[in-house]
């Protein structure tokens, strides 16, 4: 853009040169000192809130009926709770790659949405670690998967797909939070000294844990942040892998391939950053955030998007091939099964969502374009949820043995337990956006730092 | 700007940091005694009975064999609690007027069964068979204790899970001579003369911790 006027060049560069370091941190801070709600927030919260209710009934009757609530019985007998697991999970993969793998390789407009993407990350992964849970169908002996000396003087079995996912979810789980905390300090220490009342000094104090900006500080936290980069950075790629082998350990048509791994590892990708930009939206609309989550962000994250959303259908058509290569009959059975069988509506649906629509991208009118944008972002979020639907539901409903098959509907308590899931998810992100800096202000400040060093 | 924390701050937020590895590791060490305790396991608690039978007593004083009262031992997965037709084969000739034993007599008058209180009771997914632990030379003192010396009746092992592996994963220690499995006073331990079971010596000892073995 070589012609381009003033505001192009603002609307490309990832930071306003007008912001200084104050303007930015009062900017970013306001939004957590400010006294008064915003009537938006509390309609949003209120509503995420009661979603959380019905998220906590759906569970309370789960825990006194058992899991003949759910539409659950053989063959299918996984349902709606690994599809929302898997799902759940998926989504929180793009906070950890923004995070810690933009973080390595240098890539400065990942500042201003890290934050947030990493407490999607967290959000994301705590309803996700509520379904296998769930499903356990006895929950209150979930700690048999952890190892300890119980008296039952046996390991877990870690010959088991769940004690990986136990164990990947809790790396996960404890490394995202660690990172995400450690990267709040020196702004849990400028709301510290910003704000003007008593109750919210000594709990951000609490939280910033002595933080002083000293050079000492500086030095030790960014080495730390940058350990604990590397130390995530395998997570990207772990968690989703061991995701997959739920999956890819078990014979069933549809699940038994070695593409699963990669394949899962780029659909987390595709849906984590289609959730992060249907948060990122309208974010920056709401709280006037567009000085820091610029359009450009927007283009950036749509691109990484397409890339992943490519990586997803070369997965599906590896699938296919493999499934029609191996010239075994229950494999391309599967496959048929899916395009033509009961749920191939779910299907061509799924083909629409997660491959047809999306190559819309490719055009930078649509990745400049919020509303083109936010409407693709949720239409990947339904594509990525009717994917792990059709591995799980579709792949079950029609195993090998022909005299039981079934049709899996799922019931009222499914959807509550899932919809309950979303709203806590959102209820969750509510307060985050009120309690704690969505954008990282000391990342802003450095980002300010160099803009105005390119200018002199 | 004032002070938010006063200085000693410092040292309590660096104790917290300490205590809360510290507190956690507490509990879990605190969960796991707890629950190995006789509070939970049982073991060394009297349960209470319909009447004060005393093992000490019918063993040690007056030399009856377990399997008089335990018939179906060498049988059958239960060992057996006696009919009160067993009690009466004696005290209907002894001690006919004890007050102690006025429920035994009502029981065999009425035709109505004691309800005695089950000392070892274990879960219904595990599946535990006295006669084969019976017939490879697990003698009856190796699990339920010196009963000769119970004046009423309380269990010594567990039951758990581990304790069910201790042996299981290491048979060896703890079989006696097959003569010895009914021996009131028990088998000394460990048994040095102990001489292997053709099977024991077979990959079938392997299998003893198969899951399938208990619960089936």
């Amino acid at each position: 853009m070589t012609t381009g006027t003033k505001d192009d060049t603002n609307s490309d560069s990832l930071l306003s040169r007008e912001h200084s370091f104050a303007s930015v941190t009062d900017k970013i801070a306001s939004i957590v000192l400010a006294r008064r709600l915003k009537r938006g927030w509390i309609v949003g919260l209120l509503i995420s809130f009661a979603l959380t209710m019905l998220l906590f009934l759906s569970v309370a009757w789960l825990f006194a009926k058992g899991v003949g609530i759910w539409g659950i019985a053989i063959p299918v007998a996984w349902g709606f709770a690994i599809v929302n697991f898997v799902w759940w999970v998926g989504i929180g993969h793009a906070g950890t790659l923004i995070s810690a793998i933009l973080l390595l390789l240098k890539q400065e407009w990942r500042t201003s949405i890290n934050r947030f993407a990493e407490a999607m990350t967290l959000f994301a992964v705590a309803c996700a670690a509520l379904f296998p849970l769930l499903h356990l169908g006895r929950p209150q002996f979930f700690y048999w998967m952890a190892p300890y000396p119980s008296t039952m003087g046996v390991w877990p079995q870690f010959r088991s797909p769940l004690i990986w996912d136990f164990f990947a979810v809790g790396t996960y789980a404890t490394a995202s939070l660690l990172f995400w905390y450690v990267g709040l300090i020196p702004d849990l220490a400028t709301l510290r000294d910003r704000s003007k009342r008593r109750f919210p000094q000594v709990a951000y104090g609490i939280l910033a844990m002595g933080w002083r900006g000293s050079a000492r500080h500086w030095r030790r936290y960014q080495d730390a942040y940058l350990l604990l980069a590397a130390l995530a950075t395998p997570l990207v790629v772990s968690v989703h892998s061991v995701v997959s082998f739920d999956f890819a350990t078990g014979i069933v048509p549809g699940w038994h391939s070695t593409v699963f791994p990669p394949y899962f590892v780029a659909g987390a990708i595709y849906s984590g950053f289609a959730m992060v930009l249907t948060i990122a939206i309208p974010l920056r609309a709401a709280y006037g955030l567009r000085d820091f989550i610029t359009d450009r962000h927007l283009d950036n994250m749509a691109k990484v998007m397409l890339a992943s959303g490519l990586i997803v259908a070369y997965g599906y058509l590896t699938e296919t091939f493999t499934a029609w290569y191996s010239g075994h009959e229950s494999e391309w059975f599967s496959v048929v099964n899916r395009a033509t069988g009961p749920y191939a509506f779910l299907f061509w649906l799924l083909i629409a969502c997660n491959i047809v629509i999306p190559q819309l991208l490719w055009f930078a009118n649509v990745r400049r374009n919020v509303y083109a944008l936010f409407a693709l972002s949720l239409v990947i979020n339904l594509g990525m949820w009717l994917e792990r639907f059709i591995i799980v539901v579709v792949s079950l409903h029609k195993d090998f043995l022909p005299s039981s098959w079934d049709i899996y509907v799922p019931t009222f308590w499914d959807w509550s337990t899932f919809i309950g899931t979303i709203g806590l998810f959102t209820a969750l992100m509510f307060l985050f956006i009120r309690l704690l800096p969505v954008i990282s202000i000391f990342e802003m400040r450095e980002m300010v730092e160099e803009s105005h060093g390119e200018s002199s | 700007m004032p002070q938010i924390f006063h200085p000693s701050m410092n040292t309590i937020s660096r104790a917290t940091i300490f205590g809360a590895v510290f507190i956690l590791a507490v509990l879990i060490w605190l969960m796991m005694t707890i629950v190995r305790s006789p509070y939970v396991s049982g073991v060394g608690v009297i349960r209470s009975q319909p009447v004060p039978f005393s093992h000490e007593h019918h063993v040690a004083e007056a030399g009856i064999d377990c399997r008089y009262c335990h018939t179906s031992v060498e049988q059958s997965s239960f060992a057996g609690i006696p009919p009160t037709q067993t009690c009466m084969n004696c005290h209907s000739q002894l001690w006919t007027e004890s007050p102690m034993l006025e429920p035994v007599r009502a029981s065999y008058q009425k035709d109505k069964p004691l309800v005695w209180n089950r000392v070892h009771d274990l879960p219904d997914f595990a599946y535990f068979y006295h006669n084969i632990h019976v017939e490879r030379g697990v003698a009856c003192t190796t699990c339920h204790g010196q009963l000769a010396e119970m004046p009423l009746t309380w269990k010594t092992s567990t039951l758990y899970m581990e304790w069910c592996l201790e042996c299981h994963r290491d048979p060896e220690k703890r079989i006696g001579p097959l003569a010895a499995v009914f021996a009131s006073a028990g088998v000394p331990s460990p048994i040095i003369s102990f001489e292997p079971h053709a099977d024991w010596k077979n990959a079938r000892c392997a299998l003893l911790t198969n899951c399938s073995v208990c619960h089936h």
